[in-house]
């Protein structure tokens, strides 16, 4: 049987430029290929920079996960320094923090997920009455009634009416492999509207802290937003009430609509269970420090690493285990193409060795990504909300215990399941439903501690380099929205002499490494994974949005000694 | 512009049948046609001109290409927002190509963004995020296996006009930052017979895109421009000049270290490098996220992001900015904001005539970056 060469590119409801290609053979995938086409060198541009500044050029790496670059340089400087940052500016940290996840999951799942699952045309047909009735059992949602259901669908149909389909235009309408009745699109595409509104609220917590979304201002050794019940310019009681209401919004949609949505969606496709499942080994850095951010027993999501699916035991993680190859990628390494690095020994030269481009196929090229191949201990891992949850669930983590164990439940699944697909989409509402309602809890301590007259976001301590030491290193970790990310940084006489990220778009989208094992993506594409129509590719889109690729994160280049060195060998 | 609205715009309807089929009251209407009025600079006794204008307007199509980039303008366009009848502005353009937000993928979207150019050539309007790699024939960003020259090369060619949205389309941003590995460049490096309007900013403010668009329905041209390209409606005035804390400025009270008594009497962050004295942007006055707050409003400097060439002549950020004396509410010599709110009621079209759009003035030549070796260090120190 021969096999068709597949060509997905661009990926289009992701964070910038990523291609996928494939062999089909018989409706499934037999080969897969992960490759990113955007290379930007950002960390070149790092060196001989003041590490004060770092978290605002590491932030540009990522306008949509804004906040995770900027918070992990400022840890990983903060580390380099030693410097302790203020408990009220560490709780600010991680409201903006946990206010990224719940806003970027949302946002994932109704604008960039869900048209892999939700037909909208289908909507057309729907029965508004049933629909608001079926939505009524699964949430006390005040917007489900039948009036709005009515109201979307003749908006609906005077869309697709006026033949101007706009960014809907040659959606995969019709496929097969669409499940749900027209009742649940017409509820999906009501809730897609919805969320457009609700992300633009619940974001301005950036804006308070930070005064802008995206790219909100960080600083290095606490927050700048200083706070003072008896100013105008300040956090004060007028900021902390917007607040609160935000974050209450935050919660109300994230219970009463994604996370019923989400149930009800997976009920229409658990044979998703068993799909994509991929690599077996996951990894998680830890993440919310609700003491000092060294203090690792003190993270609401726990640090761990699971291999080969084995939920019985939790492996310690530690970030010096972790390499950086380039067997597949479009680099070279001074010590050699099969050296696997440590981020504080970090080399990348670019060298591009691809076809040039127009180019029809990257598969049959030695080298196809601009990605490298991070590995821990020489394994390739998932990183995301699934290892987030399954680390979590394994060390006995009481509150992911409870929601997984409902869910499952619910769904009539047993944990295996989780291990696919559908467990990473499924894993990533789970999250988010534990933030939403760690937020007030949060925003309690840090009104507490202003209650008792403590109100200090900054520590001045170690501000002036004067008071650094010539030499010195660091490590920030920052487990994001889409998993593990670490920063590490060397400091020299004032100045950056070596910057590397590691990000979780790098372990998920990383190529084949030399013993021929894949990434994370290209794994999943070739675990049980159906492909009905290589020229609609519903299926392929549904595994890789299942990791919410974010392409101009996972590119990144160190050049220890900041040389623009890139030679060009067109095949 | 990036939603399939709540609310669409069927074939053939105006904006004002428009916004009739979906409840939206004429009090309401006026109320957001004048606040649009102030935005641009008109003043709010031009809002019935405007309502006039956008009543008879129909919705052109719009292409969005997303090149080397972070995809942040996107995410800044998406909070844009009124509280009642900001998504309407999503709405008064057809956004027949967006990466982030289209249904398909690959082929599909492809076959869809040609055939929107086809179906209106020579009328679109081209949205450009990202720089253009020119490095090595381009091969550092490549979409569908064309570089990203090509593609903006291609969809310019059929452009009415192009709204370089962000630092990165304006002038290439943080990949053009030394030693700019890539070659990263902005729009106007590449394109040299297209109007082009610089949205800039990292990201920009999204209703200054919004309002730009409204500007570009109601007068059939794009708004009046700096020397850099940039609108004059929002980035005309300095932040210093418009600035919240510039009382303290002049009374010469500064912030010394951040959270300290100053900081938390909310005094001027000069001191501690705020770059609002040498950058022209409507922080102060749009604010962010639907007027939430802003920047030094946060308590941060300014980062000067809406300047060319910000992360090397404005770095390093906290350091203060030499030779600041005799700052004086003042405006560019180089603008022809002028005639912006003259004779801009009549009719309107979407296809704005090649005369009227070469009204918009030839841009000065491009700055270099300032030719500093790492160990000079930058500028201000």
């Amino acid at each position: 049987m021969a096999r068709t060469k597949v060509v997905v590119d661009p990926i289009t409801r992701i964070e910038g430029h990523l291609r996928i290609e494939a062999q089909s053979e018989n409706g499934r995938i037999a080969k897969a290929w992960s490759s990113s086409t955007q290379f930007r060198g950002i960390e070149i541009i790092m060196q001989g920079r003041d590490p004060r500044d770092a978290w605002a050029f590491t932030q540009r790496i990522c306008g949509v996960c804004t906040v995770v670059h900027a918070v992990a340089s400022c840890r990983a400087v903060e580390d380099a320094l030693d410097i302790r940052i203020p408990a009220n500016a560490n709780t600010i940290r991680n409201l903006v923090h946990g206010m990224q996840f719940i806003q970027d999951h949302v946002i994932h799942f109704y604008h960039l997920h869900a048209l892999d699952w939700v037909d909208v045309v289908s909507a057309l047909s729907a029965d508004p009455a049933a629909t608001a009735k079926l939505a009524q059992t699964l949430s006390p949602w005040p917007n489900n009634g039948e009036a709005e259901m009515r109201a979307v669908q003749a908006r609906l149909k005077k869309f697709v009416g006026s033949g101007q389909l706009g960014i809907f235009a040659n959606g995969y309408w019709g496929h097969p492999a669409y499940k749900l009745p027209p009742e649940v699109n017409l509820l999906a595409v009501a809730h897609y509207l919805e969320a457009l509104d609700w992300q633009r609220d619940v974001i301005r917590l950036h804006t308070v802290f930070g005064g802008k979304n995206p790219h909100p201002n960080f600083l290095v050794g606490g927050m700048a937003s200083a706070i003072n019940l008896d100013s105008t310019a300040t956090i004060n009681a007028e900021r902390i009430t917007d607040i609160n209401s935000m974050i209450k919004h935050a919660r109300e949609f994230v219970e009463q609509v994604y996370w019923p949505d989400l149930v009800a969606i997976a009920g229409f496709y658990k044979e998703w269970g068993a799909i994509g499942g991929g690599v077996p080994n996951f990894l998680a850095c830890g993440e919310f420090p609700e003491a000092d951010v060294r203090d690792l027993d003190k993270l609401y999501f726990p640090r761990g690493i699971i291999l080969n699916r084995d939920l019985s035991t939790v492996h310690e993680y530690d970030h010096k285990k972790v390499q950086e190859f380039i067997h597949s990628s479009w680099y070279e390494y001074p010590q050699g193409a099969d050296a696997g690095l440590h981020p504080f020994e970090g080399e990348t030269i670019p060298k591009y060795t691809g076809p040039k481009a127009p180019w029809t196929y990257l598969q049959d090229e030695p080298k196809y990504t601009w990605m490298k191949s991070p590995r821990y201990e020489g394994h390739p891992m998932q990183v995301g909300p699934l290892s987030r949850m399954l680390v979590a669930y394994a060390s006995g983590h009481q509150d992911v215990r409870e929601l997984v164990g409902a869910a499952l439940g619910k769904l009539k699944v047993g944990p295996e399941v989780l291990f696919s697909t559908l467990g990473r989409t499924a894993a990533r509402g789970i999250e988010t439903v534990l933030l939403a309602r760690k937020m007030e809890q949060w925003m309690g301590e840090l009104t507490g501690r202003i209650r008792n007259g403590d109100v200090a976001t900054f520590t001045k301590d170690k501000w002036e380099p004067s008071t650094w030491p010539a030499k010195t290193q660091g490590y920030g970790y920052l487990d994001a929205p889409r998993g593990a990310l670490g920063h590490w940084v060397q400091i020299e006489n004032g100045k950056i002499a070596r910057y590397q990220c590691v990000v979780p778009s790098t372990w998920n989208c990383s190529p084949r490494d030399a013993q021929g094992h894949e990434g994370p993506y290209e794994a999943a594409l070739q675990d049980n994974h159906p492909l009905l129509d290589p020229e609609r590719p519903l299926e392929i889109l549904r595994t890789i949005h299942s990791f919410d690729p974010c392409m101009a994160c996972g590119v990144h280049v160190l050049d220890a000694e900041g040389r623009e060195v890139v030679e060009v060998k067109v095949q | 512009m990036l939603n399939p609205s709540q609310y669409p715009w069927a074939d053939g309807d105006t904006l004002g049948q428009h916004f009739e089929s979906r409840g939206v009251t004429r009090r309401d209407f006026l109320a957001f046609c004048a606040e649009m009025a102030v935005i641009l600079g008109l003043g709010s006794a031009a809002a019935p001109r405007v309502a006039k204008a956008l009543q008879s307007v129909k919705r052109p199509s719009v292409i969005w290409l997303q090149l080397q980039e972070c995809t942040g303008c996107v995410e800044s366009v998406l909070r844009t927002a009124e509280p009642t009848i900001g998504d309407l502005l999503l709405d008064v353009v057809s956004l027949d190509y967006n990466h982030t937000l289209m249904a398909g993928a690959g082929e599909a979207v492809e076959r869809a963004k040609q055939a929107a150019m086809a179906a209106n050539k020579g009328q679109y309007l081209l949205v450009v995020t990202g720089s253009v790699p020119t490095k090595e024939d381009g091969i550092y960003t490549v979409v569908g296996g064309r570089t990203a020259k090509a593609l903006l090369e291609e969809a310019a060619s059929g452009a009415v006009a192009i709204l370089a949205l962000g630092a990165c389309a304006h002038w290439g941003s943080i990949q053009a930052a030394r030693p700019n590995p890539t070659g990263a460049v902005g729009v106007r490096e590449v394109i040299k017979d297209k109007p082009i309007v610089n949205i800039a900013g990292c990201p920009p403010i999204g209703d200054v895109v919004t309002a730009s668009v409204v500007h570009y329905l109601t007068f059939g041209r794009l708004p009046a421009v700096d020397g850099e390209g940039r609108p004059l409606f929002a980035y005309g005035k300095r932040i210093h000049d418009q600035c919240s804390r510039r009382a303290h400025f002049d009374a010469g009270q500064f912030v010394e270290a951040f959270d300290d008594e100053s900081a938390r009497k909310g005094w001027c962050l000069y001191a501690v490098g705020c770059k609002g004295p040498e950058t022209f942007s409507p922080c102060p006055i749009f604010q962010w996220n639907t007027r939430t707050s802003w920047p030094i409003g946060a308590g941060h400097p300014c980062l000067g992001c809406t300047e060319p060439f910000f992360w090397d002549t404005m770095t390093p950020f906290y350091g203060r900015l030499p030779n600041l004396g005799g700052i004086a509410v003042e405006r560019r010599v180089d603008t022809i904001g002028a005639a912006l709110a003259v004779g801009a009621a009549a009719g309107v079209a979407v296809h704005a005539t090649g005369t009227i759009l070469t009204q918009i003035r030839r841009r000065k030549a491009t700055q270099q970056i300032p030719e500093t070796s790492p160990d000079e260090g930058p500028r201000h120190g």
